[in-house]
C-alpha cells in the first residue's frame, strides 16, 4: 500500500464515522424515526433529544440517521451504476476508437448538454415518479457520461503504451488486456472521480428530493428531510440545520478522500 | 546449401496518409521495397538515422502496421518484442513475478507450480536476484527493469526477438553488461534478433550481420566485418565517418 496523506486519513476517518453511525441506524435508532409525539413538540436540542423534534414530536436524529441512511444508499448504487456502465463505456470507446468511439461520444455529448438535474427529471417522469429505485436509475444515467470521458482517455492513452503492446504480443484477448492489464491503471483517475460522483450524488438526490421529485414518505432521505425543515424553519430552526450539517460533513469527508487520492496520484506520477 | 530462416521479408512497402477532414491527404512513402531475411540464430542489426523507418519496419513485422505492399513471412511462432524505455514495458500495477508469470497464463498450457518453476528459472537466466519478485517495477533500476523486460518477452520461449534500442536508456556500464547478456541468452535459447540501433559501436560489438537503412530503403546489407572494413553506399560511409 503506497502512502497516505493528511487528507486521505481526514477524510477516512470522517466518513467512516458518519458510515459507521449510519450503519447503526439502519439496526437501531434513539426512538422510531416514524413515531409521532415520542418528545414535546417542536423542542430544542437537548441530552433527550439530541437534535431536537420537529412539529409532530418525531425524534430529530433518530430521523437523521434513517434519512442518512437512505441517501447514502442512494448516492452510492447511483455511483455504481455511473461507474461501472461509465467505465464500461470508457473502456470500449477509448480503446476500440473508430466508429463505436464516434457514436458513443456523440450520444454522450448530447447527454451532457442537458442540465444533470433536469435530465434526471425528463428520466424520472419517463420512468414514473414516487420510487426511490427510479431515482437510483435516473440519477445513474446522467451519471454515466462523466465517467465514460474520464475512462476514456485513460483507456485511450494507455492503449499504445509498451506493456500493453507486450501482451498483445503474447497473445492476451483484448477482454484481459482491457480488464486486466489496463483497467489497474485506470484507478488513478477512475478513485478521485468515484468520489466527486458520490458527492454530486448526494447534492443531486437532495436537490431532487427538496423539490419533490426524489424519494417519497414512508421513506425519507436528508434532501427530503430539508424540504420539510423549510416549512418548520422559524419554529424548529435545529431541524434544517442537524440535517444540513449532516449532508455538508459526507460531502466533506468524501471530499477529503477523492483530494488525498488525487495528491497521492500526483506524487507518484 | 539453404540456411533456415526465422523471417522474411519481401518487398515490403509500407506509408501513411496525412489526415483530412474531407478527403485523405498527402501520401507518405516510409518504407520502399524493403526486402531482406533473419537467418536462424543470428543477430541482425538494423541501423539508420532516427525518422528513418526503423521503427515502422518492427511494427510492420509485428503485424501491428499492415503493409501497403510485400509481406511478411514468419517461420517462427509468437515472436517478441523488447522496447527502447524500461519504464513504459512493464505494467506498474503488478508486481514482476506477476508480469514475468502473465504471458505464461496467457500461453494457457502450465499449471501454477510449473508456471512458478519457469519464472524462477528465466530469473537465474537474466542474473536477477529472487528478491525482485515481490517488488514494483518502480522499485527497480533502469538496468534491473530492462532485464525484467527481457525476461518476460523470453517466457514463453520465442525463437526470434526484435530488440528496438534496448540499451540505448541505460549507462553505458549497464549497456555492457545487457549486451553480453543478450549474447549469451541467444546461445543457450536458440534465439535469433533483430537489432535495432543507431549506436554503431553497439551494433559492431553483437551482430553478425547488419541492414543499413535511409529514408525508408536498405541502402546496404552484408556481414558486419564487411560493412565496417568496405562500406559500399556512400551513406554507410558518412554514419561510420560521424560513428568515429
Amino acid at each position: 500500500m503506497r502512502r497516505m496523506n493528511g487528507y486521505l486519513k481526514a477524510g477516512l476517518l470522517l466518513t467512516g464515522f458518519l458510515a459507521a453511525l449510519i450503519i447503526l441506524g439502519y439496526f437501531w435508532t434513539p426512538y422510531d424515526p416514524t413515531a409521532m409525539a415520542v418528545g414535546p413538540k417542536t423542542d430544542a436540542p437537548s441530552l433527550a433529544h439530541w437534535m431536537g423534534t420537529d412539529n409532530f414530536g418525531r425524534d430529530i436524529f433518530s430521523r437523521v440517521l434513517k434519512g442518512a441512511g437512505m441517501t447514502f444508499a442512494i448516492a452510492l448504487s447511483t455511483v455504481a451504476i455511473g461507474a461501472v456502465c461509465g467505465t464500461a463505456v470508457g473502456a470500449l470507446t477509448g480503446y476500440f476508437g473508430g466508429v463505436v468511439d464516434d457514436a458513443l461520444m456523440r450520444f454522450n455529448d448530447a447527454l451532457t448538454a442537458f442540465p444533470s438535474i433536469l435530465l434526471a427529471l425528463v428520466i424520472i417522469s419517463v420512468l414514473g415518479p414516487g420510487s426511490k429505485y427510479n431515482v437510483v436509475l435516473a440519477l445513474g444515467i446522467v451519471f454515466i457520461p462523466s465517467f465514460a470521458r474520464v475512462t476514456r482517455t485513460a483507456f485511450a492513452a494507455l492503449r499504445e503504451v509498451n506493456y500493453v503492446k507486450s501482451a498483445r504480443l503474447m497473445g492476451a484477448g483484448n477482454g484481459r488486456i482491457l480488464a486486466v492489464h489496463i483497467l489497474p491503471n485506470t484507478m488513478q483517475v477512475l478513485l478521485p472521480a468515484i468520489t466527486i460522483g458520490f458527492n454530486n450524488a448526494v447534492l443531486a438526490e437532495a436537490s431532487m428530493s427538496y423539490l419533490g421529485i426524489g424519494v417519497t414518505p414512508p421513506d425519507a432521505s436528508l434532501g427530503y428531510m430539508l424540504s420539510e425543515a423549510q416549512s418548520m424553519f422559524t419554529l424548529a430552526p435545529w431541524y434544517a440545520v442537524g440535517t444540513g450539517l449532516v449532508i455538508i460533513l459526507l460531502v466533506f469527508g468524501v471530499g477529503l478522500i477523492g483530494e488525498g487520492l488525487q495528491r497521492r496520484g500526483n506524487e507518484v506520477a | 546449401m539453404k540456411e533456415e530462416l526465422v523471417l522474411s521479408v519481401r518487398h515490403v512497402t509500407s506509408g501513411y496518409h496525412e489526415g483530412g477532414v474531407f478527403r485523405r491527404g498527402a501520401y507518405h512513402e516510409v518504407l520502399h521495397d524493403v526486402t531482406f531475411d533473419i537467418r536462424y540464430g543470428e543477430i541482425l542489426g538494423l541501423v539508420g538515422e532516427s525518422g528513418t523507418g526503423k521503427s515502422t519496419l518492427a511494427r510492420t513485422i509485428l503485424n501491428m502496421v499492415k503493409p501497403d505492399q510485400g509481406v511478411v513471412v514468419h517461420y517462427t511462432r509468437r515472436p517478441q518484442m523488447i522496447f527502447q524505455d524500461p519504464y513504459s514495458s512493464l505494467n506498474p500495477a503488478y508486481t514482476v513475478g506477476w508480469i514475468l508469470e502473465e504471458p505464461l497464463r496467457i500461453y494457457g498450457k502450465y499449471d501454477a507450480p510449473e508456471r512458478k518453476r519457469r519464472v524462477r528459472d528465466m530469473l537465474d537466466r537474466v542474473e536477477l536476484p529472487g528478491e525482485v519478485l515481490t517488488a514494483k517495477p518502480r522499485e527497480l533500476s533502469g538496468g534491473q527493469r530492462q532485464r525484467v523486460s527481457i525476461a518476460a518477452a523470453l517466457i514463453q520461449r520465442p525463437r526470434f526477438i526484435i530488440a528496438d534500442e534496448p540499451v540505448s536508456a541505460l549507462d553505458v556500464t549497464i549497456q555492457a553488461q545487457i549486451l553480453k547478456l543478450l549474447k549469451d541468452l541467444r546461445d543457450e535459447l536458440d534465439l535469433s534478433f533483430l537489432f535495432i540501433s543507431h549506436d554503431l559501436n553497439v551494433v559492431y560489438q553483437l551482430c553478425d550481420r547488419v541492414l543499413v537503412m535511409k529514408a525508408g530503403r536498405i541502402v546496404e546489407q552484408g556481414a558486419v566485418d564487411d560493412i565496417f572494413d568496405h562500406p559500399q553506399a556512400d551513406y554507410t560511409r558518412q554514419l561510420l565517418a560521424a560513428a568515429e
